[in-house]
């Protein structure tokens, strides 16, 4: 998997590129305000299959010590991965704010 | 270099073929389809390399240039009137994303009433979407900015995309002798595409993405300031097209007998030839007149259009536009630039051509006469008038 690339930059005029085109996976901003509810894994029940990281459409599972991890800072809350959990690993949880 | 008659539309095919497009995608209107179909019979025959993409709808077309540019090709397409509308949309994407396509549209009337003939009311109302825009009076002028057109949008300075007008019919389809360069010639003018702005497997990058409140303006200046450095650059391009083809062009304006004209028609597009007959017989008879032909709309030339007008007791805009509900668009960037420069001098709009009418030498002439004597703010050719044009 392509590291993930996060630490907050600073961007000055110059910095900005002339065209819309950037360094592929470097988001400036956390993109997940509208979630409504949120997918959470039961660590004890994972057996890191990575169906899930396959399915999700923001790519935004990854796999960590055999476990399916979670970026909370751009899921959306689309529930896909719970619906392709076949263990039912994944519940989705109202968020509370 | 060999010469052929040809109309419009095929000047700018042959202008093309040299230019050596890698992507061109179209859907054929009236009256661009021409030159969409001498481009396939190049690709049939070889004599172009390029992928011809059939697709199903103008919208289409520019979204397949936009992802061929993408791809680092050089692309092309071409529309006209109701299709450059349905284009909208992805207008504003391919001069946003610094995408250089070249574009060729035939510049005709929208509707309603529905009319398939010539005037700038297509291209005029896309002035904010952040192409170049060039106007074109001849064959020979369409096939040079068919090649001129992408070292001028390629330029780093610029990436913009670049749309090269062709009034419909009268420039689309009306026959004249040009001049066509070699391969040779053509190769060592234009250079293939080079650009980082694309997909590269080797060098990931996040393509055409958002960007909110806190970068957006940043984009949309450097867009601007873009489009702003194409003025120089036409100039530079010119300059080099000169030395190999041998034909100088005169940048953003082309000033005929404006030195100490007290009366000047500015205007755009293949009119400017018959103000110019038009200018040439006032001269004999002591009027001094002269015409501005505005070769490029954007960038807009404000300094060479106030510079021009300074010294004129009165000047009229001639176009084939009406913005409705105020006036002609050429007319208000041209007043805005003499504001600008704060040049004083009387101005009057005259809308002609509409859905094709034919403007005559006499409307030319009556012209110069009304601005010579005062008349109206905003006239319409031919109103109150009983010819019709014909």
């Amino acid at each position: 998997m392509r590291p993930y690339i996060r630490e907050k930059k600073d961007f000055g005029f110059a910095d900005i590129p002339e065209n819309t085109s950037f360094e592929a996976g470097y988001l400036t901003t956390v993109n997940s305000g509208w979630r409504s509810i949120r997918p959470v894994i039961d660590t004890s029940k994972c057996v890191g299959c990575e169906q899930c990281y396959l399915y999700c459409p923001d790519g935004v599972i990854s796999i960590n010590d055999g476990k399916a991890v979670i970026d909370y800072d751009f899921c959306k809350g689309c529930g896909i991965c719970a619906k392709i959990c076949r263990i039912k690993a994944i519940e989705m949880e109202a968020e509370r704010k | 270099m060999s010469r052929k008659f040809l109309s419009g539309n095929e000047a700018f095919a042959e202008g093309l073929r040299l230019a050596r497009p890698e992507v061109i995608s179209a859907y054929p209107i009236t009256p661009q389809t021409i030159v969409v179909e001498r481009l396939s019979e190049m690709v049939e025959d070889g004599s172009l390399k390029a992928e011809y993409v059939h697709v199903e709808s103008e919208h289409s077309a520019l979204s397949c240039a936009i992802g061929a540019s993408a791809a680092g090709a050089r692309a092309f397409t071409a529309t006209s009137s109701q299709g450059l509308l349905y284009m909208a949309e992805c207008l504003y994407y391919a001069a946003g994303g610094r995408f250089p396509i070249v574009m060729m549209n035939a510049d005709r009337s929208t509707a309603l009433p529905w009319n398939i003939y010539g005037d700038q009311r297509d291209s005029l109302s896309q002035l904010d979407s952040g192409w170049i825009q060039a106007y074109a009076e001849n064959a020979q002028e369409a096939l040079d900015f068919a090649l001129m057109s992408y070292k001028i949008a390629e330029d780093k300075r610029v990436q913009t995309p670049y749309m090269a007008n062709l009034d419909g019919f009268v420039l689309t389809h009306t026959y004249e002798t040009v001049d066509i360069p070699t391969r040779e010639q053509a190769d060592k003018f234009l250079p293939p595409y080079e650009t980082d702005n694309r997909i590269d497997f080797e060098n990931p990058k996040n393509m055409a993405f958002s960007a909110g409140p806190d970068t957006n303006y940043i984009f949309k200046y450097k867009e601007h300031n873009g489009l702003l450095a194409a003025a120089e650059v036409v100039n530079e391009v010119e300059a080099d097209f000169a030395k190999i083809f041998g034909r100088q062009y005169t940048g953003l304006t082309e000033n005929y007998l404006t030195d100490d004209a007290d009366y000047i028609i500015v205007t755009l597009g293949s009119i400017a030839g018959l103000c110019r007959e038009t200018a040439d017989k006032l001269r004999s008879q002591g009027v001094k007149a002269g015409v501005v032909r505005i070769r490029y709309v954007r960038p807009f030339p404000n300094r060479e259009i106030a510079d021009v007008l300074r010294n004129a007791k009165a000047y009229a805009v001639l176009e084939k536009d009406i913005s409705f509900g105020n006036e002609g668009t050429v007319f208000t960037n041209v007043n805005s630039a003499l504001k600008k420069a704060g040049v004083d001098v009387p101005g009057y709009n005259f809308i002609g051509g509409l859905g094709g009418r034919n403007i005559s030498p006499a409307d030319i002439e009556n012209i110069y006469n009304d601005i010579a004597n005062g008349t109206e703010s905003i006239n319409f050719i031919g109103i109150g008038g009983e010819d019709n044009g014909e």
